[in-house]
């Protein structure tokens, strides 16, 4: 443990972080963004997005049926082919967890996680207690992977301790029954040092991942913010030896984005990343323009959205 | 083996139409050349022949020069210069229009990656010439005062790193203050010079207002010393500029040099790490090295070092090395067999004088000019690796414990092109600058260029600065 | 039988669209002659203050572009100018009684006027900006900066250069502007709008409004969010009115009297300068 969970030894190990410099993160991130990915290894990349993808729903609108139909696009994307991959989690709101898991289990996807987003999504405004029942209350529906929030007001005014003690809470709430990623609302953090912050923060205090953002706030996962946090897993490892995971969140819309989020992990923390354990992405209409891209590269025509199930 | 190793992605070479034969381009026109020679230029990726290019000898640069004081007195300095910055916005536009075909160009007769002709060198060239219209009709804000006055015929010699920008450098402040041009481009990067004449002609451009005449070193001399150049600027080694200050000396001709370098890249303990190790690599890998301002000197603080150079090495694993038209590659060809031996030969002094190499595995090709992206350690001061110009991929990488040392080992240099300084301190990164001698300093950056910001060097770097206002001041006679 | 020609509908350019006054106002344009030409709206002042909204918010990216994209997008409306050439001389001939040739020679002017300005954009902080050599271990250093949302009152004859010369210096700098039409002259103003939308410059950053200056200038002056004004088409009664309303946010009324010169473009701009220590 490089730190001993008090405010004092927070603050003095934040400091110790090199700071990023804007402008060169910038420049790095378009850089990347410039790789050509095609044929076989756009191939490989928009299977390995598919089974990536955290297919999601956070609506008030939400209904039993609507998560049923996005259960079943999520065991098999798409219906006509039987090739393609399952996606790697879907994340709904508490309420919902034991909808979407009763579905997945009954149409062949018991694999599939369910993720239930927590501690008062997404603003993170309520009492503790309220945040730990939230928790208790999607575990017990079944989730397997907790999204949390971060207090962002909590880490803006400084009080680096009680971010990393609710963070530690639910992580202890967590136990061995749920995985937990903590949504650092990236949007929300602006700079990129305090992206790095709030990811040491995060790590230190057990997340099994750091994600970006909630979706309701933009801007979202921006590929300098994904930089910086892959950079964050990258060099957590070298110092521990455990590897957390990395999930941006929102703004992910198409193909291009989804490959490029992909050779930002390769070059950045490294292929080791290159799996669902340690990759997820936070998307909902990302998954049918992979699905068209797929059809794209397999009949070697354009198809259109006809030719994928709504949700 | 990782699974995501990414399919070549080849830029097409369809947009680029090479003859096999090229001539001058004198008065307007392409016309063979009098000495009746021709010479090939390669590919130094394949080592192929892309073309045979006209070896301009004493006569047909007297054509050339001739060609420019015509169109000099006649059309050019008696042209309104609003309408003369309309023919570089013509020109820009143009460049814009065909920049892919260029940078196609560009990478098969230089070996750089795609991704650098087509994001870097092209783009710029064309807005190099976007500034330059601009100041045609302005020429009077310059500083220069009331009503300065062009010098009139230009020779201009160009060098092979990047051929198509320097060309852009030297032509558009030359064309933009109302002096006419005569250009030689490097023996080995001929094509894009040859491929810009057709631009001209596009533009419309008056005959002999640019005039490109293609050679070896004896046809360079024979520019700079023929007597219709009122002007010479050369971009290039310090050797060559030595003896071109030579023989211009005791004449009337101005000359501008842009010469060699040894930039020292100064890394502070309170840097930001990631950036600064994009920035190490971003000095000396960007071009295989092929650039006069590269930070080829590291110097590192003693109490960081270890985990910069370990960032160093992970970052430099990922370079790819290979076939300069695949969109993905970070490290072309060595632009010729010569460059080559002579990279080979100083890196084999770094060897022998107890520094120790270190390069990435990576597959070199079988056919063509490559040099793995290289690292010394253990430099010291007194090595040639630390203080002759190498000019490809190899970092000398040496420490310093105080401000004060890294000032003092940067400036030990006969040098003083460029510099780099990495830190977050802003108090610190000025008081570096204003100790270091050297004409451009990029802090918390480096290799940046921009046609509105002068460049040039200090010491044995050269004379006088292109870009910017000061750029301007190089091609103009001063009024009151 | 002779064909009916198509009539064109003269609207206003607020945030890169075409919409006619809220208030529903026309009024007629007649040509030197005094014959109809076309009705063209009469702006209100809520006209004036959507237009100012719709500045203010192109703004940041406007000033925040490098000033070589902005020199391209001037560059650019010359492109599409140069173009349309023969409507501009129709329109100009047809309202200041112009000969063909001197209409002509206005459009060529304005489109080099336009050139002339698209080159200033990353030239002028090179001639107004510099270190300052304090004494002390500071650096020190002033560059000029866009002053933000310009009012611009365009002069009359000529007509479209005036207009255009007023644009661009205003916004070669970063500015955004809302320019009212000479009364008289309007047509060619609306019709320069329509080379502007198809030039790449973003939605807002220019904005013009046709209708009766003395009606528009004291709401423009008064208005907290406008910072500057190009007072040139004011008449003196309204333009001492104007600097009295202005008076409120010190807004910087300018009359510049030349429509080619550096100084027009410092004139809305505000300068900055920058303290910085140096030391280890």
């Amino acid at each position: 443990m490089i730190i001993d969970g008090t405010e004092s030894s927070l603050r003095a190990y934040l400091k110790t972080l090199p700071p990023v410099d804007e402008v060169g993160a910038h420049a790095r991130a378009a850089m990347l963004a410039t790789r050509s990915i095609k044929t076989t290894s756009k191939s490989w990349a928009i299977d390995m997005a598919i089974s990536m993808v955290d297919l999601t729903t956070l609506e008030g609108a939400d209904t039993p049926g609507k998560i049923g139909t996005l259960c079943a696009k999520a065991v098999r994307p798409d219906a006509m082919d039987a090739t393609v991959p399952s996606v790697g989690a879907v994340c709904v709101y508490n309420d919902m967890v034991k909808i979407a898991r009763t579905k997945l289990d009954a149409i062949g996807g018991t694999s599939i996680p369910v993720a239930a987003v927590a501690t008062a999504f997404p603003s993170g405004r309520a009492s503790f207690a309220v945040k730990a029942q939230d928790t208790k209350d999607a575990i017990d529906a079944g989730a397997a992977e907790i999204d949390m929030v971060i207090d962002r007001g909590a880490f803006l005014s400084g009080r680096y301790g009680e971010v990393f003690e609710e963070i530690s809470q639910i992580r202890e709430i967590c136990g061995d029954k749920a995985h937990l990623k903590v949504i650092l609302e990236t949007g929300e953090l602006v700079t990129l040092d305090n992206v790095r912050k709030a990811s040491y923060l995060a790590m230190l205090a057990g997340a099994d991942f750091i994600k970006t953002s909630t979706g309701k706030i933009s801007p979202a996962a921006t590929s300098p913010v994904v930089l910086v946090m892959l950079e964050a897993v990258r060099d957590y490892y070298s110092l521990t030896k455990t590897r957390i995971g990395v999930k941006p969140a929102g703004g992910i819309r198409n193909t291009k984005d989804a490959i490029k989020q992909l050779v930002l992990v390769n070059e950045v923390a490294g292929p080791k990343w290159l799996t669902p354990k340690l990759f997820r992405i936070g998307a909902s209409a990302l998954l049918n323009d992979l699905l068209l891209q797929r059809m794209k590269m397999r009949d070697g025509f354009y198809a259109g959205p006809s030719y994928v199930t709504l949700d | 083996m990782n699974p995501f190793e990414y399919a070549p992605a080849l830029e097409s070479t369809s947009i680029v139409t090479i003859k096999d034969r090229y001539g001058l381009f004198i008065n307007g026109k392409f016309v063979a050349p009098k000495s009746g020679k021709y010479f090939p230029t390669i590919n130094p990726s394949t080592e192929k022949k892309l073309s045979e290019i006209a070896l301009a000898s004493t006569e047909d640069v007297d054509l050339a020069v001739k060609a420019a004081r015509v169109a000099y007195v006649k059309v050019w300095s008696k042209m309104p210069a609003a309408e003369r910055g309309k023919y570089l916005f013509r020109i820009a536009r143009i460049l814009q229009e065909r920049s892919r075909e260029f940078a196609v160009l560009e990478t098969l007769d230089n070996g750089k990656p795609i991704r650098e002709s087509r994001d870097t060198d092209i783009p710029l060239a064309a807005a190099h010439f976007f500034y330059h219209a601009g100041w045609a009709d302005k020429l009077q804000y310059s500083g220069n005062g009331s009503g300065p006055k062009p010098y009139g015929v230009v020779g201009q010699i160009i060098p092979w790193n990047f051929p198509m920008l320097m060309l852009a450098w030297k032509i558009a402040p030359a064309l933009a203050t109302g002096n006419t041009v005569v250009l030689k481009p490097a023996e080995t990067t001929s094509l894009t010079a040859l491929l810009f004449a057709e631009i001209c002609q596009q533009a419309g451009l008056p005959n002999g207002v640019i005039n490109i005449i293609t050679g070896e070193g004896a046809t360079g001399a024979a520019l700079v010393n023929h007597p219709g150049i009122d002007k010479v600027a050369f971009t290039g080694s310090t050797e060559v500029g030595k003896l071109i200050a030579t023989s211009i000396a005791g004449s009337k001709k101005a000359a501008t040099l842009e010469l060699g370098g040894k930039a020292a890249n100064i890394i502070y303990d309170d840097a930001a790490i990631d950036e600064a190790v994009e920035g190490i690599v971003n000095g000396i890998f960007f071009n295989q090295g092929h650039v006069c301002c590269a930070g080829s000197r590291l110097l590192v603080q003693e109490s960081i070092q270890d985990e910069v150079l370990t960032k160093l090495k992970e970052r430099m694993a990922l370079i790819r090395l290979g076939n300069p038209l695949d969109k993905n590659t970070d490290i072309g060809a060595i632009n010729s067999a010569a460059q080559l031996a002579k990279i080979k030969e100083l890196s084999a002094a770094g060897d022998a004088e107890g520094a120790e190499r270190w390069s990435p595995a990576c597959n070199i090709p079988a056919d063509g000019y490559w040099f793995p992206p290289t690292i010394f350690t253990g430099v010291s001061q007194t090595h040639r690796i630390a203080r002759e110009e190498i000019f490809g991929p190899v970092l000398s990488i040496l420490t310093f414990r105080t401000p004060q040392e890294a000032v003092e080992k940067a400036n030990n240099t006969p040098y003083g092109l460029s510099a780099g300084i990495w830190t977050e301190k802003g108090s610190k990164i000025l008081w570096t600058a204003s100790k270091l001698r050297a004409g451009v300093i990029w802090a918390n950056t480096f290799n940046k260029f921009d046609p509105a910001s002068p460049f040039g060097g200090y010491k044995e770097s050269g004379w006088g600065r292109e870009g910017g206002k000061h750029g301007l001041s190089a091609y103009l006679k001063a009024s009151n | 039988m002779e064909r009916i020609y198509v009539l064109k509908t003269y609207k206003l350019f607020i945030g890169g669209a075409f919409p006619r006054s809220e208030s529903g106002r026309v009024y007629a344009v007649k040509d030197f002659k005094g014959k109809h030409l076309a009705n063209t709206c009469q702006a209100s002042r809520k006209d004036l203050r959507d237009a100012v909204v719709s500045a203010r918010s192109a703004f940041p990216g406007w000033s925040g572009a490098t000033a070589y994209n902005r020199g391209q997008i001037l560059y650019r409306m010359a492109e599409i100018l140069e173009g349309r050439t023969d409507q501009f001389i129709a329109e100009i001939s047809a309202l200041e009684g112009a000969n063909p040739k001197a209409a002509a020679l206005q459009v060529e002017e304005s489109i080099d006027l336009l050139i002339w300005y698209a080159g200033w954009s990353d030239k002028i902080s090179a001639l107004d900006g510099s270190t300052n050599s304090v004494s002390g271990p500071f650096y020190n250093f002033t560059i000029p900066e866009p002053i933000g949302v310009v009012a611009v009152f365009a002069a009359a004859k000529p007509s479209l250069l005036n207009l255009v010369g007023a644009m661009a210096s205003v916004i070669t700098s970063g500015n955004t502007a809302v320019m009212v039409a000479s009364e008289k002259f309007p047509l060619p103003a609306i019709s320069f709008a329509e080379c502007m939308a198809t030039s790449d410059l973003p939605a807002g950053v220019v904005n013009i409004l046709t209708g009766v200056s003395s009606e528009l200038a004291p709401w423009a002056a008064s208005h907290m969010d406008i910072d500057a004004i190009d007072a040139a088409g004011l008449s003196p009664k309204v333009l001492k009115e104007a600097q009295i309303a202005g008076v409120g946010n010190l807004k910087r009324i300018k009359t510049p009297p030349n429509i080619k010169s550096p100084k027009r473009i410092l004139d809305f701009m505000e300068s900055k300068t920058v303290w910085h220590p140096i030391g280890i």
